[in-house]
């Protein structure tokens, strides 16, 4: 590859574009064509593609380890709760958890938001009390803290943005009395990539005295998480969206507060005896854990933990830096194209609408041209609404995505913008 | 499908030239339409004489496909009697989801047939149909229509959104 035509930064982008293309190669879907098009799949945020070795690790256990697990005495049942267990540890790993007991497997972030609603906020809070909640929330981290204050008589208090689409911190600030009894932020916007100062954020709930939920269903896939160093009390988050399956998400809580909490589910695996006059509930985290859980899907994310690793969080950062600040550009040189969400911390999420063209339009016609985004209010109904804007469309990118791809999103939208002209 | 099939030069156009857009003082029937999951939002007015659309008018937010259909729509009703117009109704309706084959069945869509190629869309058959449904509702002092849930007049299956 070394030649003395090319210059030390040309070589780097060459390797570069070497090792994307055997990257890629991990992820069968990406050769599709879609509509006689290759597709640029730049719908990540609504769930990302899964590599051959979380494919073929789920294929493994499916045909040579599967059985219930916690139970049985027989081979496949260690087997499998070897592996189930195993992936716990690799998760634990990854976000760095103090120990292996404050990671719960919930069904994904939706379930974890609304286990830590039923758990801590119907245990613990009373009429009266206060949520901190924020204008950038996905409906998943609204609606079930809707339901408690509808039942307990709370009160929901929302964090402004500014246009940029970035949290008022002062005004955060401000939000806090002796009657705030929870936060729950997201630490990445999915509508608009802003991220949020999670950990500042923290630290000043704390010196209220206030624990912290975090959202972090869009920031795990993105930028290395530790949640001992965010001190978050609580961190939800998905699978399908780190190139795990779907059915499977973790709640990260703080064992204090998972020890406390009651249980969410009733029934097998989460209780030590059972007589009809009383039940002992099992130790955190199977107390969380009712039920035969979706055992692959566990293990699929511990394969997706071990791919992401591989890879380095880091690296998968650097270069979606560089895709969204190469999108950026390319949408920005389209004149018509407004960029929504400008937040100076960004996750590699591009919301967008071009004038005069509903977002409904602007995807169905970039489907055509092989270009999967996503249009619509992305459950995120309030963000839209501070926009003063119906919808928009959404391109957001993984590190397996290509500046090839942007140029064919920018080309289709080239396109629409000439239909509809 | 193609989506050059869909969003022909006639859609185009009356997604760029409404026709019939604007309100109606002397409206007998009128009815506001939502499509909840991408913000299509509509209203519908008309003058019925005599058992007749003396005239229609529209207007609203919504993307090219519901715009479009509208517009084609309010052209298409003018002047014809209201038991007609019903069987526009039900037959715009069939078309978009796939019941009623336009080349091969009889109907009465006429140019309306170039909105067939709707039905290979699921996600964008709620868009071409809700002037209609609201049209519906305003011949049944229906005060709004949605495409959505009880709200929904012609009872179509409600589809979810995710993340």
């Amino acid at each position: 590859m070394s030649s003395p035509a090319l210059s030390r930064q040309e070589e780097r982008a060459v390797t570069r574009s070497v090792d994307l293309q055997r990257l890629r190669a991990d992820f069968p879907i990406l050769r599709l064509k879609v509509n006689g098009k290759p597709l640029a799949y730049l719908d990540n945020a609504a769930s990302s593609q899964m590599p051959q070795p979380v494919l073929d690790r789920l294929s493994r256990y499916q045909t040579q380890e599967h059985s219930n697990i916690h139970r049985a005495v027989h081979y496949l049942s260690e087997t499998a709760t070897a592996a189930y267990e195993g992936a716990r540890g690799k998760i634990q790993k990854f976000i760095n958890a103090r120990e292996q007991r404050e990671v719960v497997y919930t069904r994904g972030t939706t379930d974890a938001v609304n286990l830590v609603m039923h758990g801590f906020g119907r245990a613990f809070l009373e009429a009266g009390d206060e949520i901190i909640i924020s204008q950038l929330e996905h409906h998943s981290n609204i609606v079930p803290w809707q339901m408690l204050r509808d039942e307990k008589g709370c009160k929901l208090c929302v964090i402004p943005c500014n246009d940029a689409g970035e949290l008022l911190i002062d005004d955060y600030e401000r939000l806090f009395n002796a009657r705030t009894k929870l936060v729950a932020i997201t630490h990445v916007s999915n509508a608009l990539g802003s991220v949020n100062p999670v950990k500042q954020m923290i630290a000043t709930a704390h010196g209220h005295g206030v624990p912290v939920l975090v959202d972090g269903a869009q920031a795990v896939p993105h930028l290395a998480v530790d949640v001992q160093d965010l001190d978050c009390d609580f961190y939800c988050f998905s699978g399908h969206k780190m190139v795990g399956p779907t059915g499977i998400g973790i709640l990260y809580g703080k064992a204090s507060w998972l020890e406390q909490m009651q249980p969410y589910q009733g029934g097998g695996d989460m209780i030590l005896s059972v007589t009809f006059e009383k039940t002992t509930y099992n130790v955190i985290p199977y107390k969380f854990e009712a039920g035969t859980p979706p055992i692959a899907a566990a293990i699929g994310l511990g394969a997706a933990v071990d791919y992401l690793t591989e890879i380095g969080m880091e690296s998968i950062a650097a270069w979606e830096r560089e895709l969204l600040a190469y999108a950026t550009g390319q949408l920005e040189a389209l004149p018509g194209v407004r960029i929504v969400g400008t937040a100076a911390n960004k996750a590699s999420v591009l919301s967008f609408t071009v004038a005069g063209v509903h977002p409904h339009d602007v995807g169905t016609i970039l489907n055509e041209d092989g270009v999967a985004v996503r249009t619509g209010h992305h459950c995120a109904q309030p963000v839209m609404q501070r926009f003063g804007i119906p919808a928009t469309a959404r391109a957001s990118f993984a590190f397996y995505n290509t500046f090839e791809e942007i140029d064919q999103l920018a080309a289709g939208i080239h396109r629409v913008q000439k239909m509809f002209a | 499908m193609d989506s050059k099939q869909l969003y022909q030069e006639l859609i185009l156009d009356h997604n760029k030239k409404p026709r019939n857009w604007g309100q109606l003082a002397a409206a007998s029937h009128r009815a506001e339409g939502l499509n909840p999951l991408c913000g299509d939002h509509i209203w519908v007015a008309l003058k019925v004489n005599d058992g007749r659309i003396e005239t229609i008018a529209f207007e609203g937010e919504s993307c090219a496909i519901c715009k479009a259909s509208a517009s084609m729509m309010t052209t298409s009703v003018k002047g014809k009697p209201v038991d007609e117009v019903e069987q526009l109704v039900r037959e715009f309706r069939d078309m978009a989801t796939g019941k009623l084959d336009v080349a091969a069945q009889p109907h009465h869509l006429g140019r309306l047939a170039v909105f067939a190629g709707v039905k290979d869309l699921p996600s964008r058959v709620k868009c071409a149909i809700l002037p209609w449904h609201t049209l519906h509702a305003a011949f049944h002092n229906q005060q709004s229509a949605s495409t959505e849930g009880n709200a929904d007049p012609m009872g179509l299956p409600v589809t979810k959104e995710s993340a």
